[in-house]
């Protein structure tokens, strides 16, 4: 292990570590401990200037309450959740497909597609944004969560097919051979002998493309306006600019809108980690 | 294979079955990323030989949008600026990686608790952009902001980094740093995870200690993190809207903007919809990152020959 394991260090080091550590994680998160201390406070004490000190008073549950009760945040988390599901489904299943048919099987484009998932994968969303506004507007489905998703699930099929076919390949080929020679139809290889062993990537790419969707907010901006279809990355602009200088207000909707991947991360930490750290390790 | 009664019909499908099967599972995955991803690539690319307001009929006009970027780069109007960004974005953002290594290398322990803290320390990275941008421009705040807070209580201040032009676009660099350097560290962490126990004992049996340790034994095993946070960093640096859009819209008088938010300014806001235009600035991002993604697919491809 490196650095040396700390517990076989002088007594004064390892204290010091202990010490520490909650130090540096204060500091880090500083900003954001901020905006938690800001949502609990009572709007008197920003007309006050009291910014840092403790709030006056604790008014979580009524800043909280106001954004659930008294603002669209509802609504536009309610999108998010439209937008971001059907696209997690949507990404998946097409990737396990593509990621199957280029893990499998040989044949002379089959790297030339797999590259063309992966530079697409790369691409600035700039060079992107007329066209598929273009064709969004064409299909009758711009300001739509429809259209959202059906460019989103298209995107990330190209990282998801990346994931896949890595993953695929580290199976053992011999499992699909033997099912060969049983003359097992291919489509019964993929169903019954593959994607029972593609859980864990199914799981992992779920949370990361849960957590990259939810979190878009180029495409919500260009594709959707107003409280009607668009997510919550975008309509906390909105949020704000109607709670205008109501710090508190502002700090409980940023932390709501924050809160669905940060509880994806948490309660599917393995995954996620598995996922991000793909290839990291040879 | 049993010789049931296979009808005649069936069976071209079934001899040719592993040479149509890919193709069968490719389709609706390829159809959807030519349709939105591929082929939109290239219409961008002749859109930008026209002028068009997004309704009208579009003029074509040649390299003409082309030649206006020039005179701006060579004005050094907006266009010069966003470039200019653009190039210290990239190099500034790198620094998430040793900042990623250097936090992983603190937190590669074993003591109580330390799982949590890991957890916690890559937390920035699990939030929105919209909300690191939101949560930096009230750090940044110059009459509460805790950065002024934190720099009255040694004397200095009051500063404004997001309203300054001199400083705002590493103020903002500097708030996306903090997720970016959070993904760089799991990277890590996961790499360190992997290195051999063995080497190690070697190279403190052959007195390697602490720098050159981690020069020599460890940042070599440590070589496919450090590929994948390079990419992901140099993506990150040249995909950089979110933050700008939120912290400043690309303020004060322009100065933090950068390719990808010109375009959009040009293209999509009340600046007019000059949709030739911004796909003009689009290509030339695309080309810039198209050197990166180049070399990216070409260490890929050498990795796939290796096997």
């Amino acid at each position: 292990m490196f650095p040396k394991p700390i517990e076989k260090q002088p007594r004064g080091a390892q204290i010091t570590y202990q010490a520490m550590l909650p130090l540096a994680l204060l500091l880090w998160l500083g900003p954001l401990l901020a905006v938690a201390l800001f949502s609990v406070k009572p709007a008197a004490d920003f007309t006050n200037a009291n910014y840092w000190g403790m709030p006056s008073s604790f008014e979580g549950a009524y800043n909280y309450g106001q954004v659930f009760f008294n603002s669209d945040m509802p609504r536009y988390l309610l999108n998010s959740f439209m937008i971001t599901i059907p696209t997690v489904i949507g990404a998946v299943a097409l990737s396990c497909m593509t990621g199957f048919a280029l893990g499998i099987y040989k044949f002379r484009s089959n790297i030339w597609i797999f590259f063309m998932f992966v530079a697409g994968n790369f691409v600035p969303f700039q060079i992107l944004m007329v066209p598929v506004r273009d064709l969004t507007l064409e299909l009758g489905l711009y300001n739509t969560k429809t259209g959202l998703v059906l460019f989103h699930i298209a995107f990330q099929t190209g990282f998801c097919t990346l994931f896949m076919r890595n993953f695929i390949r580290a199976l053992p080929f011999e499992l699909i051979e033997a099912a060969r020679v049983e003359g097992i139809s291919e489509w019964r290889i993929f169903w019954y002998v593959v994607l029972p062993l593609m859980k864990p990537a199914i799981a992992a790419l779920s949370v990361l493309i849960f957590t990259f969707i939810w979190n878009d907010y180029f495409w919500a901006v260009v594709l959707t306006q107003g409280a009607e279809s668009q997510p919550v990355t975008a309509g906390i602009t909105s949020f704000n600019a109607q709670f205008r200088a109501a710090y508190q207000l502002m700090s409980a909707g940023s932390i709501v809108a924050a809160l669905p991947p940060v509880a994806m991360f948490f309660l599917m930490q393995k995954h996620f980690i598995a996922g991000l750290t793909l290839g990291a390790v040879k | 294979m049993s010789a049931v009664d296979v009808p005649e019909q069936e069976s071209w499908f079934h001899r040719n079955q592993q040479r149509i099967a890919p193709w069968l599972f490719l389709a609706p995955g390829l159809l959807f990323f030519m349709v939105y991803v591929i082929i939109p690539v290239f219409q961008s690319f002749n859109l930008s030989l026209y002028e068009w307001d997004g309704l009208g009929a579009a003029e074509y006009v040649g390299f003409r949008n082309y030649e206006d970027l020039y005179w701006e780069l060579a004005d050094r109007d907006a266009f010069y600026i966003s470039l200019k960004n653009n190039l210290i974005w990239l190099i500034m953002y790198l620094l998430a990686i040793p900042a990623g290594l250097f936090i992983a290398l603190f937190l590669n322990q074993t003591v109580w608790g330390i799982r949590l803290y890991k957890s916690l320390f890559f937390f920035p990275f699990v939030i929105s952009q919209v909300v690191v941008g939101l949560v930096f421009t009230w750090f940044y705040d110059p009459t509460f902001g805790l950065l002024n807070e934190f720099l009255g209580f040694f004397g200095f201040g009051p500063l404004n980094v997001l309203g300054d032009e001199r400083f705002v676009t590493y103020g903002i660099i500097f708030a996306g740093l903090w997720p970016q350097t959070a993904y760089c560290m799991i990277l890590y962490l996961t790499g360190l995870n992997a290195v051999d126990p063995e080497q190690i004992e070697a190279g403190r049996l052959d007195g390697a200690k602490g720098g050159r340790m981690l020069w020599h034994i460890i940042l070599p095993q440590l070589r496919p993190a450090t590929f994948i946070a390079f990419v992901v960093t140099i993506i990150g640096a040249l995909r950089s809207f979110d933050l700008i859009s939120i912290m400043t819209q690309g303020g004060p008088f322009g100065s933090s903007r950068v390719l990808a938010y010109y375009m959009f300014e040009v293209a999509l806001s009340e600046y007019g919809f000059r949709m030739g235009y911004g796909a003009a600035i689009a290509v030339i991002l695309f080309l810039i990152m198209l050197c990166f993604i180049a070399y990216f697919l070409w260490s890929m491809y050498r990795e796939e020959r290796g096997h």
